[in-house]
């Protein structure tokens, strides 16, 4: 059998049932490809070990090259490459760069933020994602488990796992 | 899991389903459109043009077809301009501010008003444009290029440029925080669709699946970007304020106008997003999303925000008074007095007094008398701006050149144009994208619905 292709889906109307759901399964040792929600689930990626977004350091750092290039902009402009006076101060004001800098600090921040997040979850106009239930962006919460990362547990013991802990239907998928 | 009160008021009642919430909202986008949508559309596109006559005779003859004069150089134009920005200031409010403080019953409201802020600072950014007579040559002037016609660079010590990068920068984060928003509700329209929609939807949902790591990040975006942009909209309106502020005519030199115009800004705002949402939850039949509650709650950032605003402009008489500068002095009285008095006691009417109303509970949980408050809001604070502009211009410190602004017809049909894009653009987003964020309100379901589902 090949990875990545046939998989056990559990599927859930509740999302404390499936917080829990997903403690009892993991507990069992089988391991979960990924759950699919219509909507977030606050705990959810506790519950499956998902290490923390690092995102608000991706925006930190991009904030920080969004400050870094509007200061040197204005003070390349402003002081070194074109001084003038305007009225009646230093070339170098330092105060009225602030606006600016404020604004293209968020700039780049939001969209260096935003940017990152897309490569990173693979979001694309042209994506053709792997709808495992049409339901799992309406009314239900989808656990796909995968048969081949779970080969030494049984399929029936699968199925159990995800009955016992509340699932409403057991259904499998596989893909070509 | 958390936990809610108990004896706080559901924010979805009719004991909706998840189900019900992709029923109800994915309905207007796949039905066919309303005759009422199509007469809206109708009368918005007529508006718009119209409008466009007035705006190719601008950019056709020159600025010299709108009526300002030596005197007065700044009027109409720059009044709709403040008054476009101030209505643009609800939307990421809502999100940002509101998502910040966990106030959950931003649900049903946050798209809407995102979308209104879009095209509201659309509009805003048609008039500086415009005003530079040809815009097609601004873009050397505005932006930090090297000016071709002298190499100079452009002036980073002047609050109008300092207003080009506030206003883009507040309306691509905008955009890009009200998309982010969209995509898991246009998975859901993909989902639900087939054929051609399916193709188009798909294409506009970037292929979200809504796996827990993606919704993960997700938050983790929504988040930022709105620890981002509560800092944003307070800056932007302070910059537009600063326009005013640093230069040394009489009643526009004042250190409170920031402040100021950040509360007038979100007073009309959310004057525009009640104004909308009262049609639309009628027209949709979201009754069950945008309740009463609802209302109330925005009426009452109403009488707060309305009450700064009218406190600020008591401020600024008394500054006035208390400074000793004759000439300051001279133009509150002529603010009152003068031959705009009349601008003047629209706007005190408009909105010191008439928000106050809000106060009474059958008022303010009303929908009629919500509805009619929030065109007088809007109206009040159209006059606001065009006070403060004019009446400070057109008596300047020569007697001899004290003159009356009027506006021409091109002035109106400009203004008129705004408002036929402003509409055209929100009916087409309200038929086509979901009005409400299905997410989100899927979300706070189970905690703030009628009836506990299971």
């Amino acid at each position: 059998m090949e990875r990545d292709k046939h998989f056990i889906l559990g599927i859930f109307d509740d999302e404390d049932i499936l917080l829990n759901a997903v403690k009892e399964v993991r507990a069992t040792g089988i391991r979960i490809h990924e759950v699919f929600s219509p909507y977030p689930v606050h705990g959810l990626d506790e519950e499956l070990g998902y290490k923390r977004s690092s995102l608000p350091i991706a925006a930190f750092l991009f904030g920080v090259l969004g400050t870094t290039l509007a200061l040197t902009m204005q003070f390349y402009m402003m002081k070194f490459d074109w001084p003038m006076i305007i009225g009646g101060k230093d070339h170098a004001a330092f105060p009225d760069f602030i606006p600016v800098t404020f604004e293209l600090t968020v700039l780049l921040a939001a969209f260096g933020m935003v940017g990152v997040f897309m490569i990173s979850s693979n979001l694309k106009p042209w994506g053709q994602p792997r709808i495992y239930d049409l339901r799992s962006t309406d009314d239900k919460h989808v656990m796909a488990i995968d048969i081949a990362t779970n080969a030494s547990v049984d399929l029936e013991k699968i199925k159990d796992a995800l009955k016992t802990s509340g699932a409403t239907e057991v259904n499998s998928k596989s893909f070509d | 899991m958390q936990v809610t009160s108990p004896v706080r008021d559901p924010l979805v009642t009719g004991g909706k389903t998840y189900k019900d919430v992709t029923n109800d909202i994915a309905r207007h986008v796949e039905g066919k459109p309303t005759v009422g949508w199509l007469l809206g559309l109708a009368v918005s596109l007529g508006a718009l043009l119209i409008g466009s006559l007035a705006l190719v005779a601008t950019l056709w003859e020159g600025i010299g077809m709108w009526g300002l004069n030596k005197t007065v150089g700044w009027a109409w134009d720059i009044t709709n301009f403040v008054w476009w920005v101030g209505i643009g200031h609800a939307g990421t409010l809502i999100s940002a501010v509101l998502l910040l403080f966990r106030q959950k019953w931003r649900t049903s409201i946050n798209r809407a008003a995102e979308a209104m802020t879009i095209f509201a600072v659309i509009c805003a950014a048609l008039f500086p444009l415009i005003h530079m007579g040809r815009p097609w040559i601004g873009a050397i002037w505005a932006l930090p290029l090297p000016n071709t016609y002298g190499s100079l660079w452009v002036n980073f010590n002047s609050p109008l440029l300092w207003d080009v990068f506030a206003i883009s920068t507040y309306f691509s984060v905008s955009l890009v925080f009200w998309y982010i928003g969209l995509i898991p509700d246009f998975a859901t329209i993909r989902d639900r669709a087939i054929g051609l929609r399916k193709t188009i939807y798909g294409a506009l949902s970037f292929g979200w699946d809504g796996a827990a790591k993606t919704w993960m990040h997700y938050e983790s975006v929504s988040l930022i970007l709105a620890g981002l942009a509560t800092p944003l909209v307070l800056s932007v309106h302070t910059i537009v304020s600063f326009d005013f502020a640093t230069s040394v005519i009489p009643g526009w030199h004042t250190t409170i106008f920031p402040p100021y115009f950040v509360a007038g800004a979100i007073f009309s705002g959310f004057a525009m997003v009640l104004t909308l949402m009262i049609v639309t939850r009628k027209v949709f039949k979201l009754e069950d999303y945008i309740t009463i509650g609802h209302i109330e709650l925005m009426n009452i950032v109403i009488i707060i925000t309305g009450s700064i605003v009218g406190i600020a402009y008591i401020t600024e008489f008394f500054m006035a008074w208390y400074s000793g500068v004759a000439a300051e002095q001279y133009a509150f009285v002529n603010r009152m007095f003068g031959p705009y008095w009349w601008a003047y006691w629209s706007m005190m009417t408009c909105n010191v007094i008439s928000p106050q109303l809000f106060w009474f509970k059958k008022i303010r949980t009303s929908i009629a008398a919500t509805f009619i408050l929030s065109l007088v809001v809007n109206i009040g604070m159209w006059f606001e701006r065009f006070v403060i502009i004019v009446t400070s211009l057109h008596r300047d410190f020569l007697p001899s050149s004290w003159v009356m602004f009027y506006p021409t017809i091109t002035d109106v049909g400009v203004y008129l144009f705004t408002f036929g894009f402003f509409f055209t653009a929100f009916l087409l987003f309200a038929k086509f994208f979901p009005v409400i964020n299905m997410a989100e309100v899927k979300a706070v379901l189970k905690s703030s619905s009628e009836k506990k589902i299971n």
